[in-house]
Parts: C-alpha cells; sequence; structure tokens
C-alpha cells in the first residue's frame, strides 16, 4: 500500500467509476420514486402535462392555423418533438439548481461530484422513457406503424441526453457563481423552443434559411426524427443540411456542449463545496 | 495504579510511533476568502465591471502538520472557529489545500456527519441504501447489510415508516447504524455524539471500543474533554487555524481548558483584561459541612460543595455541574443541573451567585479535588467557566475497604433451613 494522493478525488470521476454509477443511479430512482411516491396517479399526472399542453396545440395549429392538412401526421410529429424537448428542457432546467439543492451532500461527504448533474439526465430518461411509451401508442392508434425506422430514436435520443447533460453541467457550476442564471435559461429554453421545430417542422423555414436553420442541435434531431418516425418522405437531416459533411456541425455542437460542460464542471468541481 | 495507566500509555504510543502512518497532513494550509461585497449576479458583474473585488482573507488552518500511525485513536479538539471541521473536511476530500499535502493510507470513510442524504419522505430502507452508496457501499451490498443495519439500530418495527415520522433519535442511530457497516480504515468522525439519549452513546462508545480493538485509524472532533480521555491516545488542540499543542489527551484537555478561559491566547499573559471580559467567573470554591467551611471531613458526612459564580453578561439558564476526582485523578462524582433543573434561571451582568451542591461524602478516604464549571444551557458542552481541581477536601475514614466508594450497605447472613423431617 503507498500513500495516496487525495488530490484527485472529489471531483473526476477516474478511479472509483463503479461508485459514481452507482451513485449517479441511486440518486436518479431517488428523485423519481419522490416524484411518483404516494401518489397512484403519478404516471398519469406524469403524462398530463405534455399530452394536456398537446392537445391545445393540436387544436391551435390544425383548426385555427390549418397546417393539419399540408403536413402528414401532425399530431404525432407535434407529439415526439414536444416531449423531446419536454426532455431537454427538463434536464437542463432540473441541473441549473441541482448543486445547490444538494449542498448538504457536498458540504458533507467527498463523493464524485458529477453524479449529481448525471442524476438528473439520469431521471429525465426514465420520465422519458415512460411517456414514450404513451407517445408510442397514440402513434399506432393515429395510424403511425412501426418500422425498422423506429430505431433510429436510440441515437437520436444519446445524443439529446448528451447535449442536454454538457449544457447541464455548465449551467449547474454558473449558477453557484451566478444566481441569475435560473431566469436567464429559463428565457433561452423558451427563445430554444420557438427556434426548434417543435410546433411545426423544419421544411416549412424559408429554402434559403434551411441549412443554418438545422445546424441547430435540436432542430436537426427534430428533422431527423421526422423522417424516421413520422413521415419517411420528409427530408433526413443530410438532405435538410444538403450534404453529409455538413453534418459535422450540429454533431460537432452536441459533442463540443458535452466536453465543455464537463471541463467547466471538473474545473469547479474540486472547490464546488466552497463556493456554496 | 496511575504509574501502570502511565506507563500502559507509553508502551502504546511507542507501538503506534513504529506503525506505519496511516494519515499525514504536512504544513496544509487553508484560507477563505470572505469578499467585501458578494457578486452573485451576471446583473451587478456587468454594471460595476471595475468594482474592486476586496475580501477579507480568513486563515482556517495555518501550517498544520500531523503523523496518525495506523490503529490511533486521535482527538482534534478546540474551539467553535478553531479550523477543526476545516482540517476534517480536507482530509475527506470536501475541501481543497491551499497549500500542503495530505496523505492517507488505507480507505477513508468519506464522510463526517451521519445520515448525510437521508430524505424525509422516504422509508427506511431507501434512506440507507442512498446513505451507504453516499458512503462508498455498492447497491447490493447495502441492500444485503440492510438486515444488519435496522438490527443495530433497534428499528425492526419502524422500517415501513417514512423518515418524517421518526424521532430525531431514531434517524441518528439508523445513521450511525449505517455508518458502521462502512469498511474504512481510517474514519473521521465529527461531533457524533452531540445527539442521542444516554443508552445510544453507549453503543456509540461499544463501537468505538470494538473499532479501536480492531485496529482501525480514528480522527476524533469533538468538544468534550471526557471522551477524549476516555479514547484518545492523543490529541491536537487548535487555535484560530495554529496548532497550539499535541500530545496526551489529559495535557491538552488541561490545556483545552485554559484556552477555553482565557488564560492562554497566543501566549498573553493571564491579565485583568482578559478576566474582565469572561461572561462567567468562578470566584471560589469550598467545602462546607453545617455551613463552615471545612477542608476535612469524616466519611459519611452531608458535605457542602460551595462555589461562588460572577456574571459578565446576561445569561439564561446556564448548567451547573461539579465533579470530584480522587488521588488518582479518577472521577468518583459529577453531576449538574442539566437534567434536574432545566431552568435555572436568567443571570444579569454583575451578579454574583453562590452554587451549593449537597451531598453525603460515601467516599474511600482520601484526598477530593473539587471541580467546579457552569456551561451555556444546551447539552453543557460550551462551557463558560471551569476550574479545573480549584479547591481539595480530604476526608478520613476509620476503616478502609480497598473499594472507591463505601455507601451506607447491610449484610445478611442466612443459614439455609435443614429440615429435620
Amino acid at each position: 500500500m503507498t500513500l495516496e494522493s487525495r488530490a484527485v478525488t472529489g471531483g473526476v470521476v477516474v478511479g472509483d467509476f463503479r461508485r459514481f454509477l452507482g451513485l449517479t443511479w441511486t440518486l436518479a430512482v431517488t428523485d423519481w420514486k419522490l416524484r411518483f411516491y404516494g401518489s397512484v396517479l403519478g404516471y398519469v399526472w406524469q403524462l398530463a402535462r405534455p399530452f394536456a399542453f398537446f392537445g391545445v396545440i393540436y387544436v391551435v395549429f390544425t383548426q385555427i392555423v390549418d397546417l393539419g392538412d399540408q403536413i402528414k401526421n401532425y399530431g404525432v410529429y407535434i407529439l415526439f418533438a414536444l416531449v423531446l424537448f419536454n426532455f431537454f428542457a427538463e434536464v437542463t432546467n432540473g441541473c441549473v439548481r441541482s448543486l445547490v439543492a444538494r449542498e448538504n451532500l457536498l458540504r458533507k461527504i467527498s463523493f464524485p461530484r458529477l453524479a449529481i448533474p448525471m442524476s438528473v439526465t439520469l431521471t429525465g430518461l426514465f420520465n422519458l422513457g415512460g411517456t414514450l411509451l404513451a407517445v408510442f401508442i397514440f402513434a399506432v392508434g393515429s395510424g403511425v406503424y412501426p418500422d425498422p425506422g423506429w430505431l433510429e430514436l436510440v441515437p437520436l435520443v444519446v445524443l439529446l441526453a448528451l447535449f442536454s447533460s454538457g449544457v447541464g453541467m455548465l449551467l449547474s457550476v454558473l449558477f453557484v457563481r451566478y444566481r441569475d442564471i435560473e431566469p436567464i435559461w429559463e428565457v433561452l429554453t423558451q427563445i430554444l423552443f420557438y427556434a426548434s421545430p417543435v410546433l411545426y417542422v423544419s421544411t416549412l423555414v424559408d429554402e434559403c434559411c434551411q441549412r443554418p436553420y438545422t445546424s441547430n442541435p435540436l432542430a436537426a434531431i427534430m428533422t431527423e426524427m421526422r423522417h424516421a418516425i413520422v413521415d419517411s418522405s420528409a427530408p433526413d437531416v443530410v438532405t435538410a443540411l444538403g450534404g453529409t459533411v455538413r453534418l459535422l456541425i450540429p454533431l460537432g455542437i452536441i459533442l463540443g456542449a458535452f466536453a465543455l460542460g464537463l471541463w467547466a464542471f471538473n474545473r469547479e468541481a474540486p472547490r464546488i463545496a466552497e463556493h456554496l | 495504579m496511575q504509574l501502570d495507566l502511565r506507563s500502559q500509555a507509553r508502551e502504546r504510543r511507542a507501538a503506534h510511533e513504529a506503525a506505519p502512518v496511516a494519515v499525514s497532513v504536512e504544513g496544509a494550509y487553508k484560507t477563505f476568502r470572505i469578499p467585501h461585497q458578494q457578486f452573485h449576479t451576471f446583473k451587478e458583474r456587468a454594471l460595476h465591471p471595475f468594482r474592486s473585488r476586496t475580501y477579507d482573507a480568513f486563515h482556517a488552518m495555518n501550517d498544520i502538520s500531523i503523523h496518525v500511525p495506523r490503529g490511533e485513536f486521535f482527538g482534534i479538539v478546540g474551539r467553535n472557529g478553531s479550523g477543526k471541521s476545516t482540517l476534517l473536511k480536507c482530509i475527506a476530500g470536501i475541501y481543497q489545500l491551499d497549500r500542503g499535502t495530505i496523505g492517507v493510507e488505507g480507505r477513508l470513510s468519506p464522510f463526517i456527519e451521519l445520515g448525510v442524504g437521508f430524505n424525509p419522505d422516504l422509508a427506511a430502507e431507501d434512506n440507507v441504501i442512498i446513505n451507504a452508496v453516499m458512503m462508498g457501499l455498492s447497491r447490493s451490498e447495502a441492500r444485503r447489510r440492510f438486515e444488519d443495519i435496522v438490527a443495530f439500530a433497534e428499528l425492526e418495527e419502524f422500517v415501513d415508516l417514512k423518515l418524517k415520522n421518526y424521532s430525531s433519535g431514531m434517524a441518528v442511530r439508523l445513521g450511525f447504524a449505517v455508518a458502521t457497516q462502512v469498511d474504512a480504515d481510517v474514519l473521521l468522525v465529527d461531533e457524533v455524539l452531540a445527539v442521542g439519549d444516554a443508552s445510544f452513546q453507549q453503543k456509540c462508545f461499544e463501537v468505538f471500543q470494538r473499532l479501536k480493538d480492531e485496529g482501525k485509524t480514528i480522527l476524533f472532533v469533538t468538544h468534550d474533554m471526557g471522551l477524549v480521555e476516555r479514547f484518545c491516545d492523543r490529541a491536537m488542540l487548535l487555535e484560530r487555524g495554529q496548532m497550539l499543542s499535541i500530545g496526551e489527551p489529559h495535557e491538552i484537555g488541561l490545556l483545552y481548558n485554559q484556552v477555553n478561559f482565557g488564560e492562554l491566547v497566543h501566549g498573553a499573559p493571564a491579565g485583568e483584561a482578559a478576566s474582565g471580559q469572561r461572561p462567567v467567573e468562578i470566584r471560589t470554591c469550598r467545602a462546607e459541612v453545617g455551613g463552615e467551611h471545612v477542608s476535612d471531613l469524616p466519611h459519611g458526612e452531608s458535605l457542602e460543595v460551595v462555589y461562588e459564580v460572577l456574571f459578565g453578561e446576561r445569561i439564561e439558564d446556564p448548567v451547573f455541574g461539579v465533579s470530584l476526582r480522587n488521588d488518582m485523578g479518577q472521577t468518583v462524582f459529577a453531576s449538574t443541573t442539566q437534567w434536574s433543573h432545566p431552568e435555572t434561571g436568567v443571570f444579569e451582568p454583575g451578579e454574583t451567585i453562590t452554587v451549593r451542591v449537597q451531598l453525603d461524602a460515601w467516599f474511600a478516604s482520601g484526598r477530593y479535588r473539587m471541580t467546579p464549571s457552569v456551561a451555556r444551557r444546551g447539552s453543557g458542552a460550551d462551557t463558560l467557566d471551569l476550574r479545573e481541581d480549584m479547591a481539595s477536601f480530604i476526608l478520613h475514614s476509620t476503616r478502609s475497604s480497598g473499594g472507591m466508594i463505601d455507601p451506607p450497605h447491610r449484610f445478611d447472613i442466612e443459614r439455609a433451613r435443614v429440615s429435620a423431617g
């Protein structure tokens, strides 16, 4: 046995990766349980929000704006896009306060700090899984049947989770220093909501702006999701971007956001307990 | 007998010195910055980009070096704000040192408090698993040990109850039970015994004793000099981030009391200025029999330990205490008003009062030294003034029984009746 250097613990995942995984899982499961505890209708309530919102949107856009006829399976698209965007919004906004909310842990015990934002992402994934089940049923009921293309949802969700957790990590450490991150990010989330094809589809965006528009990772994911799940005649993300090479832009933003978030988080992690 | 104990302690220390070092802290510095003006938002930062970022530096640790051999029970004592907890948090890896190194050999328990991560809305099992995983156990290990943990905490009937329905004592028991399951070679313990009832504390002591026997290394932060003397092999006294002394628990305990009552602050002489600022000062202490000051008394006499207390500030419901020690240094009697008179009243600055403790002197013959104390309301750990061995009396007895006390007693000898049937 040799003297172990204590310089690396506290922040980085290296060394006790298993503990990190166990911790992330435990924190996520606990959050999930707490949300539904004591309420048999918990799952139903979890679904109520996106579905109620969807109902309003659907009525407005099909009956009033009259988009329903132009876009194939418009209702199914909105629902999928809404659920995916909700995941992004839930994870990033949940991460903002995550470190401050876990202050009692951070100040009293040494553990891989990364488990905190990661557990928020994991809880988000649990919720997403639960909601998607209901969405699948709705899709089949609306005449959109599963085909092998649906498998593309897996890499799409992975990319979305990477993007969300990357942004989340960055926000969580920023919030420790700047408390107005919370309202700022809420506004930015709203802007992103309308800047991404959630209520409409990306093909409705003017021809000239297609490329820059689809460079937004959320727009790219939604576009590809539409092609893979809702309407195979709709353009896929490569077509929308105008070339495979251009796919590197949204991919780069996703991976860049994750790398930046991880770097910022690990930079701050060792001293996070002192700054709270 | 005392010599015996001393030499045992010396042997134990010699054995530790030969043992490999479990925890070493080398020239550790830690400073906290307390900004004069806190910038908490982007807005403030953007509106006042040139406003100076001045701050006060609070030196929580100044050049602290310790070497704790494997198997040692090491006490860290000091007043509030002396840097004890900061040191523990740095060793645990919760805080980072500014300068210096910390080396730990073996598995270190990462926690310094019980029940970290407990959630009031969850039942015992979930809380045990969260807590155990936080402390480094795997989920399956935690689940396997759950039965043992609940049995140790004596909470079998309450496992399905949410934690918010537990009494605070029950929650602490659960936390302690989880902590005992952590396989660590080095444990960091911060004031865990400040809570819990007497029987639970006894259980904690047993665990400490067991850990000590197993050769675990324990770093123990406390205010309670009694615990330090009872468990620690060595102790360290911290004061304002500086290491004042390191050595035998009893000596550290005496030094702590001196520091605590202003007689030894950075080598300043025990002057009038220091004593004038004291919130409470014990002026005199004596033994009385029938209202008369005595220096010696016969065995069994109704004795009063009398001491005068001068209050320098307004104190509400202080806890008065007294202890008697024999020549061996063993405490033969100790009592406080904590339980018998929780409300002792409010005392104003300038007020002088007399505290009388009546007891029957059923002790063995010998010299007894009296230690009067006054503490703030609460557990009695927050001492306002305490005068170690302030005065003494001699108790004489016509017989020597060899026992430490000789209370009234009676023998009955009954011969079994042999039936003539």
